[in-house]
């Protein structure tokens, strides 16, 4: 287990304010000047260095990110947008940062803003949480008011301006152009890439976006060296991770934990243990419901880091370990989550947009054993159709649950549905929705 | 997508009060000069605030001319969004989360509770016409499963009496603590922390 003195986020469960003054007894603002004047560069290779990873679920090194924010500023403003649209099932971690450790964002935007070059910050958070973000916007009236943040913020020369933008229950906000697309005031459709936000962005100018955990840990990253932060967790995979772990568990809660971490020691120690014993554990999602899940018998060896899920055909994504036991149905647990994408499909393209729809029928009928044999397959195809054929990664991330599914529980649908397709070619039916069932002689 | 209609009913006009005009201004001061479009997203929260937790037609031909910009565009968001209401919802306007992490700790519970105390079906007024809810999608609260939004306050670790409980609050006018319904302190694990200790005990 993670040392206490290295856990970044002190305040995580609220144990003593979230106002400036104890935040300042946790270390926040302490020696902000000393860092700044250290300069851009030194502030970027320190970042780069600690090989410290997005927490918004992409993982792209945070460093080499800010590298790409043009060098010199030219007649366009540059903008760092904080992405705190916080929707993926099974994540909660932006939350408690926003309310309980409102001051390490702030400084941390201050940080991030000076090395990108942006004077104007925007923090764009899902509407509904509104009193989370209201606590976030006292945060920065204090700091205002102490001259952390503004004209010639903490006395570094720099000007800092931070905004709350609110969103309106969108998912597809959280994708990085769709989040621009809607603090500009238009429908959150992401846009096409290239060009990167880091080019032409927010308003058409330089953007650099990053999640609202990466943020917050930089000051802490930058204070301790980005040596230290490199040493916890394993190579690539770098620092400390707020992990919530929902579902399933006899004490559902967020926890900050070394990177590559074992799955099997967070469920039983920090959540205490899954409902009905270890033996009664199915599967686990392990980074928020777009993350393909784990069936039980991985489980019992699985670090939780980037790269190991990877090779897992899972992702770390936003850390949001959802735990299904053998109580629950796991076929109706996913058709639930394809109604999830179902809903938050943007309707920009149309593999998504038709797509996330069929997913979420044909499993609603094979969680009730309605569908052929063939069917099954037919699934997969969808997905396929889907992912890889979308404008951003909501295609991905709508079809790697089911595709997840169907790699390790398909006995258990073809058990379930496991009939003879009831169209008959010789019929022929005029408007026979499943189209290519006609293509097949045995039907 | 999610199909969303504007109500048949609407009314005639729409002005924002001086409060949500002071209001409007500043929120337009935050973005650059010329970009009042950013401002739409807010205006209409303001403008919803202001109707009674819904949107009619003329407050977002309103805002198209408030902020300079076309009527179609403001409709787009507004139609766009599921946070805007585009028809009368109850003054108590109830939101359960029945997403995986919810349903698996047993959201459907809750949307049995409020069938039974409110109505029978989503987006419909109680009898006395204050109260209405819907299923949505991911609340971000996950690890407090299950869990409901009332206007703009979580309720979290529910079961369907606590949530029976709550709702007879809400009907009979009272607002009920927002928070944890075990009594547990936000995220930590209940009982059985293991970390920042020093802290918890200082």
């Amino acid at each position: 287990m993670l040392k206490d003195e290295d856990r970044i986020f002190q305040n995580l469960y609220n144990d003593n304010g979230s106002d400036v003054e104890s935040s300042k007894k946790r270390g926040d603002w302490i020696n902000t000047k000393d860092l700044i004047d250290k300069g851009r560069d030194w502030i970027i290779s320190e970042v780069k260095t600690s090989e410290l990873r997005g927490r918004g679920g992409a993982g792209f090194p945070t460093g080499l990110k800010w590298s790409f924010a043009p060098k010199e500023v030219g007649s366009r403003p540059h903008y760092l947008v904080i992405n705190g649209d916080e929707s993926e099932p099974g994540t909660c971690k932006d939350r408690d940062i926003l309310r309980f450790e409102p001051h390490k964002l702030i400084e941390g935007c201050l940080i991030a803003a000076y090395a990108v070059q942006a004077h104007v910050c925007y923090i764009y958070i899902r509407g509904e949480y509104f009193l989370d973000g209201e606590k976030l916007q006292s945060a920065i009236d204090e700091a205002y008011q102490k001259n952390l943040i503004g004209k010639n913020a903490s006395g570094t020369g720099w000007d800092l301006d931070i905004y709350i933008h609110y969103g309106a229950g969108a998912y597809i906000c959280g994708e990085e152009t769709a989040l621009l697309e809607s603090i500009e005031g238009k429908k959150g459709q992401p846009r096409l890439k290239p060009p990167f936000p880091a080019l032409i962005g927010l308003y058409g100018c330089p953007t650099i976006i990053n999640n609202v955990e990466t943020i917050a840990v930089i000051p802490t990253v930058l204070r301790r060296g980005g040596k230290w932060f490199a040493t916890l967790g394993r190579a690539k995979n770098t620092g400390t991770k707020i992990f919530c772990i929902s579902g399933n568990v006899n004490n559902p809660c967020n926890v900050e934990e070394e990177m590559s971490i074992s799955l099997k020691e967070l469920i039983q120690v920090h959540a205490g243990g899954v409902i009905g014993g270890w033996e009664n554990l199915q599967a686990v999602i392990p980074g928020g419901s777009s993350m393909p899940l784990i069936p039980k018998k991985k489980c019992e060896t699985l670090t939780m880091d980037f790269d190991a899920l990877m090779a897992e055909k899972s992702g770390l994504g936003t850390a949001g370990i959802v735990v299904i036991n053998k109580d629950q149905d796991i076929i109706k647990c996913m058709a639930r989550i394809a109604r999830f994408y179902k809903h938050e499909s943007c309707g920009q393209c149309t593999p998504c947009r038709e797509g996330t729809g069929w997913m979420w029928r044909m499993l609603e009928r094979m969680s009730k054993g309605e569908a052929s044999r063939d069917e099954v397959d037919m699934l997969g195809d969808v997905t396929n159709q889907i992912a890889g054929h979308t404008i951003c990664a909501f295609g991905e991330g709508s079809s790697w649950p089911v595709q997840g599914l169907l790699r390790h529980f398909k006995k258990e649908i073809e058990k379930r549905n496991n009939f003879n397709p009831t169209f008959n070619v010789d019929k022929e039916i005029p408007y026979l929705v499943d189209q290519h069932l006609l293509d097949k002689k045995d039907v | 997508m999610s199909l969303r209609k504007p109500s048949k009913e609407q009314p005639e006009n729409f002005e924002f009060n001086s409060v949500s005009l002071e209001a409007a201004k500043t929120i337009i001061a935050k973005y650059p000069e010329g970009k009042q479009q950013s401002a739409v997203m807010a205006l209409l929260y303001m403008a919803q605030k202001q109707n009674s937790n819904w949107i009619p037609l003329a407050a977002m031909k309103y805002i198209g001319k408030f902020l300079d910009m076309p009527y179609i565009k403001v409709y787009e968001v507004a139609t766009f969004y599921s946070m805007y209401n585009l028809a009368p919802v109850g003054k108590h306007f109830i939101q359960v989360c029945t997403t995986t992490p919810c349903m698996l700790r047993g959201a459907y519970k809750l949307v049995e509770a409020c069938k039974e105390k409110i109505s029978k079906n989503e987006s419909e007024l109680s009898e006395d016409k204050n109260c209405s809810w819907i299923e949505v999608e991911c609340l971000g609260a996950c690890v407090n499963a299950p869990m409901m939004q009332i206007n703009d306050d979580y309720y979290e670790d529910l079961n369907k009496e606590k949530t029976l409980k709550i709702l007879d609050k809400i009907l009979s006018g009272e607002t009920p603590k927002p928070g944890s319904y075990r009594g547990r302190v936000n995220n930590e694990p209940e009982n059985n922390r293991k970390t920042l200790m020093d802290l918890k005990n200082a």
